[in-house]
């Protein structure tokens, strides 16, 4: 379904990606885990347009998307949650929503996502009407997830959506991309909770410094000894 | 002075002063939008008010339009000419330093004001009388019908971009655009398409006060923007740079304070209390009247 094929992406004179080559099949849960700093996020952010690489093929549903505008990209049914949630936090819960489904005008269609959205998540429904800076981190990032439901997505990218959250929401929020993933999505997940990733994931990548260190299935790297002195704490 | 006549002449002064506010309100909000969405400081936006002036110049002279045709064709040409000015000048600029993006906006600025010298002569024009001019005696208070025309115009428009703002999809992505582009991004939105229907919307606002300036004053020039347009960024400034009501507040604000200062005072130092207002704020509530400030939850 996405096939990333060696690129190399830049920050100015810094060579942030290193030749990294990603395959994601339909109705996997795939994940990029390693530490700080290793080019999960910039690898994210190539795939979804806001960075464009140097070299190399990004391929979605058989197309090449390199060069294509994020703004295209996501009309092509892949959508990325980006780090840090990015709510509008200005905009009330539901406008937040209703831009998640910015390109779509099938009106019926957006109710039927708008109601699975809160079936999903039943605070985003409490709070519809509240401005979303005022929710809790936890709740940013199940509006933010929601958001990009809303675009009715193929394949989903998440970057951290752990990040700063308490442990029972990390187990609730990686319950529900569970579920989004049985309902026929596919998912793309990077973490540094690197434990709760390969718990739900079929596939991992191990990113080192804008390389890929390892890779496999995600049974095989949890009890790869290097995976689990490096990132599961021993 | 007897507290009558001071009564009589304040009621006088904020007549004058809503009118002439009301118009840096249209033009300010200009500034406010452009800001909110590129953070840029147009500072060619005055003299799309003064093209709008000649737009409507044009329209009432030469093709015989009324009123309200005339704004309507002015504002639709100066919304051209800002989405061009963005497409041509701006975008090649859009991640360059924030300095050199102002440098060419002065130079847009030059641009406009000396390439409409060329074209039109520096000789001021007078603008068609495209109404009569009635004057209505409230007690004591002389108002004029130009003044109503102003208020009116200036309340309609201000509502139709409050409503486009808030309620349509196009202004929900203005809104997105302006809040975090990386984020309207990954929604589908081209923020290319909103930045120029933002120059599109502010530039047709300046353009309707550039018209209702030469109905007020019958006479437009290529150096009428400038102070103006400054004065509009003061309001701007005021009410808090990047928010839309803000810049309807500053911009009333601005016009009666100047008209008092001007009753009362001199007007000679009409220009002298813009300037120490924006001095002031500047100094004790940088981010505007109605503005937060800025603090970003980790």
């Amino acid at each position: 379904m996405l096939k990333v094929d060696n690129i190399d992406v830049y920050y100015g004179a810094i060579h942030a990606i290193k030749g990294i080559s990603i395959d994601v099949s339909q109705g996997e849960i795939v994940t990029l885990i390693g530490s700080n700093g290793a080019g999960k996020s910039t690898t994210l952010r190539t795939i979804s347009g806001l960075m464009k690489p140097k070299n190399g093929i990004i391929t979605f549903e058989d197309q090449n998307i390199v060069g294509v505008p994020a703004h295209k990209i996501v009309g092509r049914g892949l959508c990325q949650v980006p780090e840090g949630r990015h709510v509008f936090a200005n905009m009330t819960v539901l406008e937040n929503l209703e831009l998640g489904a910015y390109l779509r005008s099938d009106k019926d269609g957006i109710e039927a996502d708008m109601k699975d959205v809160f079936e999903k998540f039943p605070r985003l429904l409490e709070r519809k009407d509240q401005i979303s800076g005022t929710l809790s981190g936890g709740e940013q990032q199940m509006l933010a997830m929601g958001r990009a439901l809303m675009s009715r997505p193929r394949l989903l990218l998440l970057d951290e959506p752990s990040m700063g959250l308490a442990p029972l929401l990390v187990k609730e929020i990686f319950n529900i991309i569970k579920e989004i993933n049985e309902s026929g999505t596919t998912v793309l997940l990077v973490e540094q909770n690197a434990n709760m990733a390969l718990s739900i994931a079929d596939k991992a990548y191990v990113l080192e410094t804008g390389r890929i260190a390892l890779s496999g299935t995600a049974k095989e790297l949890a009890s790869s000894e290097a995976v689990r002195k490096a990132y599961l704490g021993g | 002075m007897d507290m009558m006549s001071f009564l009589e002449q304040f009621a006088q002064q904020m007549v004058n002063g809503i009118s002439l506010g009301s118009i840096y309100a249209l033009i300010a909000l200009g500034y406010t939008m452009i800001y909110g969405i590129i953070k840029l400081i147009n500072f060619a936006h005055g003299d799309i008010y003064m093209l709008g002036a000649y737009f409507g110049f044009i329209a009432t002279s030469y093709l015989g339009l009324s009123f309200v045709p005339a704004i309507i064709f002015a504002m639709a040409c100066a919304a051209i000419a800002g989405i061009i000015i963005e497409r041509v000048a701006y975008r090649p600029m859009r991640n360059a330093p924030r300095i050199a993006i102002l440098i060419t906006a002065i130079g847009v600025s030059f641009l406009l004001e000396y390439g409409m010298i060329l074209i039109a002569s520096p000789q001021p024009r007078t603008f068609p009388a495209v109404f009569d001019a009635e004057i209505y005696h409230l007690g004591p208070v002389v108002v004029n019908n130009q003044q109503i025309v102003i208020l009116i115009s200036a309340l309609i428009l201000m509502t139709v971009l409050t409503y486009i703002v808030n309620s349509t999809k196009a202004g929900k992505a203005m809104r997105a655009v302006s809040f975090d582009a990386d984020a309207a991004r990954l929604m589908g939105i081209n923020i290319d398409r909103v930045i120029s229907m933002t120059f599109a919307l502010g530039s047709a606002l300046a353009a309707a006060g550039g018209v209702l300036v030469g109905v007020y004053y019958n006479s437009i020039d290529p150096l009428m923007g400038m102070l103006p347009g400054i004065k509009a960024f003061v309001a701007a400034v005021l009410g808090g740079i990047g928010i839309i009501p803000g810049a309807m507040l500053g911009g009333l604000i601005l016009g009666v304070v100047e008209a008092l200062v001007s009753g009362f005072l001199s007007s000679t130092f009409r220009d002298a209390a813009a300037f120490g207002i924006l001095i002031l704020i500047l100094l004790y509530r940088p981010s505007g009247i109605l503005g937060k400030n800025v603090r970003e939850k980790v």
